[in-house]
């Protein structure tokens, strides 16, 4: 059968690929295999250089990224607006996330070269599978393909699982890895079969042929329905949206604290860009399916998350629960997305979110590192009087939990407001419920990040101990992009916004 | 139709492999039923691939099966993990972390 069919699909030719499109993904490969090859001929004692390595990898892949969005427009792939078929677009949408992707990468390795330093860990292949997993999220960002998403979904998944579990020896550890390895491949299992059947009704894996052909008869039916609902529940699962959330919280504390922000922020990217990829390009009709269904997840999990971080006494897992919330809010403009005249400012807001909130994770994830290597500790009331022995980073703290917060003039301010506008364009009753419920969350969301501030900045030192931190040159250089890029975006917030063009992602696909 | 009959194999195996996974508590058995659900997935994409004749569906096959084959090394590589640190793979020990 498969020869009938293979004879039937007429001549192999073989795609015209652009070298320079594909540039970021060429350096990361070769980049993986020279980190491999380094660290099999370096010494014991030598090992930063597999760090440093991985640091120029990261930046090497990251400057074809900004040569292309330099030259813009049709210059940049040839004829078609598409590398393979429209199977891979490398278009200004595509662009910014994978500068997102690099940078958040090139901040983790900043991070963990340290941490990963002291000994109990195996640095090649940890900065190997961070590599690979990073490759997977920027292949992430091009893919409009069922093929492709799937493909790069595992890409980035299976060393995720790795590095989640990196801490060997340790019984929290190990459950980490595994509760993230099981409801990961489970949620991507659903997804498939949501896949399965969206090629079923539709009889394409191309995205921008799913859109048009989803109610080829006029009409939605149940088959499709559920193809869409199984594939948002996968995604669902690896943005950790309530009521599929259970894993990230155990995950991000047994996990090395690098790991849990690459988790937290890139990771949970990858999933909200396959989602608004998806969304935008082959669910157009199906929004009477997907809106109510998203709009359910965000409002549950800006609750739900909140709810859950007040009560939390450690602070990596306060921060997993506000991530789970702050994941509501990036959703929140997908549950108006398929309005009229609104899919604009939605695509807009959840670029514009997904930058800002790396940018301010990351660096709470820093300061968290920078401090329990004093502290020992992963407290809350181990930030007691910070600000007393280490000025600077109680100071930088305060400024990403504001951001968090949603507090001008820092990023997550311009952030929230991108997102409450794009709900509250549509006029629908769905968009104001939803823009309510994200105004009351804002509220208890700031509850707990005053908490924290007030531990830094009113209550005396726990154990009296006010010797000042070290903090590692690679932790500061982190320290410094991340609160740059928080205050950056906060006063200039068009230097993001003007990558997320609606037409641009949908045109290249319909031209 | 023939085709029901593959699709409904396809469906029957995904909820076995569903409940295997909500119901059994040995991690081994939790993977070998994300496989049935992998497998029901194939069964569909083979079944769909025919009725519209073209390639697209076998090719997302064989993606899946290679991508389960790595999968699985890694899940089964963290079992041994933590048989080596526990010498149990039953889930239910694995609830250290709460709240």
């Amino acid at each position: 059968m498969i020869a009938s069919l293979l004879a039937a699909a007429g001549d192999f030719t073989p795609p015209v690929a652009d070298y320079h499109a594909l540039a970021p993904e060429i350096v990361l490969a070769v980049g993986i295999c020279l980190v491999l090859l380094v660290d099999l001929f370096v010494e014991e004692r030598q090992r930063w250089i597999t760090s440093t390595l991985a640091g120029f990898v990261l930046l090497g892949a990251f400057i074809p990224v900004v040569t292309l969005a330099v030259i813009g427009g049709d210059v940049r792939y040839g004829l078609g607006g598409d590398v393979l078929d429209g199977r891979y677009v490398i278009d200004e949408y595509a662009l910014i996330l994978k500068a997102l992707f690099l940078i958040a990468g090139y901040v983790v390795v900043l991070m963990s070269s340290d941490e990963i330093e002291s000994g109990r860990y195996h640095q090649g292949e940890y900065y190997v599978l961070l590599l690979t997993s990073v490759l997977g999220m920027v292949m992430m960002a091009s893919s409009r393909d069922l093929i492709s998403i799937f493909v790069a979904l595992e890409f980035l998944s299976i060393p995720a699982y790795m590095l989640a579990a990196w801490n060997k020896r340790n019984s929290k550890g190990n459950e980490a890895g595994m509760k993230y390895y099981l409801l990961g491949v489970f949620a991507s299992a659903i997804m498939l079969y949501g896949m399965s059947l969206l090629y079923g009704v539709t009889g394409t894996t191309l995205l921008s042929e799913i859109g048009p052909a989803i109610t080829a008869n006029g009409q939605f039916s149940g088959i499709e329905a559920l193809a869409v609902v199984f594939i948002v529940v996968g995604f669902a699962f690896k943005v950790s949206a309530v009521p599929f959330h259970q894993w990230a919280p155990d995950v991000y504390e047994g996990a090395p604290t690098p790991v849990t922000a690459f988790l937290s922020v890139a990771s949970k990217a990858a999933g909200f860009v396959a989602l608004t990829t998806l969304v935008f390009l082959a669910f157009p009709l199906a929004s009477d399916v997907y809106q109510p269904f998203i709009w359910v997840l965000s409002a549950a999990s800006m609750t739900v998350g909140n709810l859950l971080a007040l009560r939390q006494t450690n602070i990596v897992r306060m921060l997993a629960y506000s991530s789970i919330s702050q994941g509501g809010f990036i959703l929140m403009p997908l549950t108006v997305a398929g309005e009229a005249g609104v899919g604009e400012s939605a695509l807009k807001a959840v670029v514009v979110y997904l930058v800002v909130y790396a940018a301010t994770n990351l660096g709470a994830f820093a300061v968290v590192i920078a401090v329990s290597k004093k502290t020992r500790s992963g407290e809350i009331s181990s930030f007691g009087g910070l600000f007393s022995y280490a000025p600077a980073l109680g100071v930088l703290m305060t400024v990403f939990l504001a951001s968090l917060a949603g507090i001008p003039p820092l990023g997550g301010w311009f952030a929230k407001f991108g997102a409450f506008k794009a709900v509250l364009d549509a006029g629908t009753n769905w968009g104001y419920s939803i823009a309510i419920i994200a105004a009351i969350n804002t509220v208890i969301a700031a509850a707990y990040y005053i908490t924290v501030m007030r531990e830094i900045w009113m209550k005396p030192v726990p154990d009296g101990d006010v010797t000042p931190i070290r903090t590692p040159s690679s932790i500061q250089a982190a320290l410094v992009i991340t609160c740059g890029a928080t205050i950056v975006l906060g006063v200039l917030p068009d230097l993001v916004g003007r990558f997320g063009d609606l037409s641009d992602l949908t045109g290249a696909l319909g031209g | 139709m023939l085709i029901n009959n593959f699709l409904l194999l396809g469906a029957v195996l995904f909820c076995i492999g569903v409940y295997g996974v909500i119901a059994r508590k040995n991690a081994v058995m939790v993977l070998m039923s994300i496989e049935l659900i992998l497998n029901s997935v194939n069964i569909n994409l083979l079944a769909f691939s025919m009725l519209h004749g073209n390639v697209d569906g076998n090719t997302f096959a064989l993606y899946i099966i290679a991508v389960a084959a790595a999968e699985v090394g890694v899940g089964l590589a963290m079992v041994l993990l933590i048989y080596r640190n526990r010498k149990s793979i039953s889930l239910d020990e694995l609830s250290e972390m709460k709240g």
